[in-house]
């Protein structure tokens, strides 16, 4: 009877203490949406900001934010995809792979601001790019690119051996078999590793605070080589910054939802892509 | 066969840019740090004060930026690790596997929100809270920004250490079960210790996330440079002097090299915890 007592408490503790969890990410996300919906409204999204950002729409952060992960995911899928499959398809077990591996881990380690310090002493100052998105984007591509190596590596080994061994047999070239029998079946993980990198670059400001972002720029960048404004820096800039934080801050909540709701809605589509393709694929 | 042979060692130069990579990041942070090893010396940086602009005598010792560190990782830790665990233990051995199914990404969730999201969630809720249940005169302190941590640092070791009990072999159960162990007396003195390496290394990955965060300390902590450990008291950590300094400081100066000493030894903090990390998790079998 004791014993019994003893079995249920333990097991209410466990679930009370998970559940507890779950009730704050949930609350964090209900606060975010509760306080941040009703701002959203057309000329919010595409007007731009007024008055150092008191007044007006957030559409050159939007935008900012849009080309700054574009050009992440541009710069760091072929890199990321190659290494992955050199990682899947030929890598020996040797010291040359364990210590791209050991890289691999070191840089999914390295705090994002020490990305931006990094950014700012090579892309900024050393090629002599400035702020600009193109030394932003290289930044936040060495933050991403382990998040693609990995997703795209589990999905390139996830396809039968039997595939290889097939195309092989049928007289294809090593390089003939992985491009028509094995890239084909994990483009789905490749996708969703590719989604996940840029929900990861939409939503980090250390890196680009140093690199890109700009304080107030209301207007949309011509060329690669301009600065520009992006959500995350900009709800940095309106929730600490601002002279009168009070007044605007149905506009933080307005920006912290539009970020919320592009980084989660990313992360949702690599979800439902991975649930997609693993039942149209089954062997 | 050329061509074939071409392609791999294309390959081989693509996967080694993650090398190239890490390398750029040591030697960068190191050119622009350099010339302060020179003047003022490398023995200014363990100086007791942080005090980098001053019409007297700048200071720039890391101690307190470190010790700022320190605590707010430290409470950080004290909080989100034993919830971590029992949520992990939760979730792999005594959840419905359907409601596994739903629990586990949704605690993953917590990790793909933004750190600026969190650290306005913090600035506008949580501190405002803090302030009111302890009577102070700001909430922006080292206790709000571990709190916020906290949460980052929870999806993190809850995924990674219920990986860890799932790896635990069946046949451990079963046989404690057959010796007539309850549920939880399995769980407790059989599956966890068998899952304790992992569930360290989680740890270990978990305060990496922690130490490196930027975003949400700089907004919570309250950024007073102070050597202390009351959790009621501002501090300012290693992350944030550099993200709040760096966009005033003249390129090449004194400052900005002190800042880049903040960074590498930031940088090296991280590499050695995911070394161990990486370590554990090999020999323990955890990782291919």
């Amino acid at each position: 009877m004791n014993r019994q007592l003893h079995e249920t408490a333990a097991v209410f503790l466990l679930r009370f203490t998970t559940y507890a969890i779950v009730g704050v990410v949930g609350y964090i996300l209900l606060d975010i949406i509760r306080h941040g919906l009703p701002v959203i409204n057309w000329a919010f999204l595409s007007e731009m900001p007024r008055r150092a950002g008191s007044e007006g729409g957030i559409l050159p952060a939007i935008v900012g934010t849009l080309y700054l992960t574009l050009g992440t995911v541009a710069i760091a899928l072929p890199v990321g995809i190659g290494t992955a499959i050199y990682l899947s398809e030929y890598a020996a077990p040797g010291r040359l792979t364990e210590t791209i591996r050991l890289a691999i881990t070191t840089l999914a380690g390295v705090p994002s601001i020490v990305f931006g310090l990094f950014g700012l002493g090579l892309f900024v100052l050393f090629c002599q790019f400035g702020p600009s998105l193109l030394a932003g984007s290289l930044t936040l591509a060495c933050m991403v690119l382990p998040t693609i190596i990995v997703t795209s590596e589990e999905s390139l080994r996830a396809v039968p051996q039997a595939f290889r061994q097939a195309s092989l047999a049928l007289g294809a070239t090593k390089w003939e078999a992985i491009r028509t029998a094995v890239l084909p079946y994990s483009v789905s993980g490749i996708i969703t590793g590719a989604i996940l990198g840029i929900g990861r670059a939409a939503g980090e400001t250390a890196p680009i605070l140093l690199t890109v972002a700009a304080f107030f720029l209301p207007k949309l960048p011509g060329s690669i080589f301009d600065q520009v404004m992006a959500l995350p820096y900009h709800l940095y800039i309106l929730a600490t910054q601002h002279p009168d934080t009070d007044k605007v801050l149905p506009l933080q909540y307005g920006t912290a939802f539009v970020l919320l709701a592009m980084v989660l809605g990313l992360s949702l589509g690599a979800i439902l892509i991975r649930v997609h393709f693993r039942r149209k694929y089954k062997w | 066969m050329g061509r074939d042979r071409a392609i791999q060692i294309g390959f081989v130069g693509i996967a080694s840019s993650s090398i190239l990579v890490v390398a750029l990041i040591f030697l960068f942070l190191f050119k622009e740090a350099a010339p302060f090893a020179k003047h003022p010396g490398l023995a200014a940086l363990l100086d007791n004060q942080w005090i980098p602009v001053s019409f007297q005598k700048e200071r720039f010792g890391i101690l307190p930026l470190a010790a700022g560190t320190v605590l707010v990782t430290a409470i950080a830790m004290l909080v989100s690790v034993p919830l971590s665990a029992l949520a992990a233990v939760y979730i792999a051995e005594v959840a419905h596997p359907l409601e596994r199914e739903i629990l586990k990404p949704f605690i993953e969730l917590l990790a793909s929100i933004p750190s600026v999201v969190l650290g306005f969630f913090g600035l506008v809720v949580l501190a405002p809270l803090i302030k009111q249940f302890f009577g102070l005169n700001t909430g922006l302190n080292a206790l709000t920004g571990g709190l916020l941590l906290a949460l980052m640092a929870i999806p993190t070791i809850v995924s990674v250490s219920e990986d860890a009990i799932n790896s635990v072999p069946a046949t451990y159960r079963n046989g404690s079960m057959a010796l007539g162990a309850s549920r939880m007396q399995t769980i407790w003195r059989v599956v966890v210790p068998a899952a304790l390496p992992g569930i360290l290394g989680a740890v270990m990955l978990g305060t990496g996330r922690v130490i490196g965060e930027t975003m949400a300390v700089l907004m919570v902590t309250g950024n007073a440079a102070l050597i202390t450990a009351n959790p009621l008291s501002p501090v300012r950590t290693m992350t944030a002097s550099i993200a709040a300094e760096m966009g005033e400081v003249p390129f090449g100066s004194i400052h900005y090299q002190a800042l880049f000493w903040v960074g590498i030894v930031l940088l090296l903090i991280t590499f050695g915890l995911n070394f161990i990390a990486r370590r554990i998790s090999v020999r323990y079998g955890m990782m291919r």
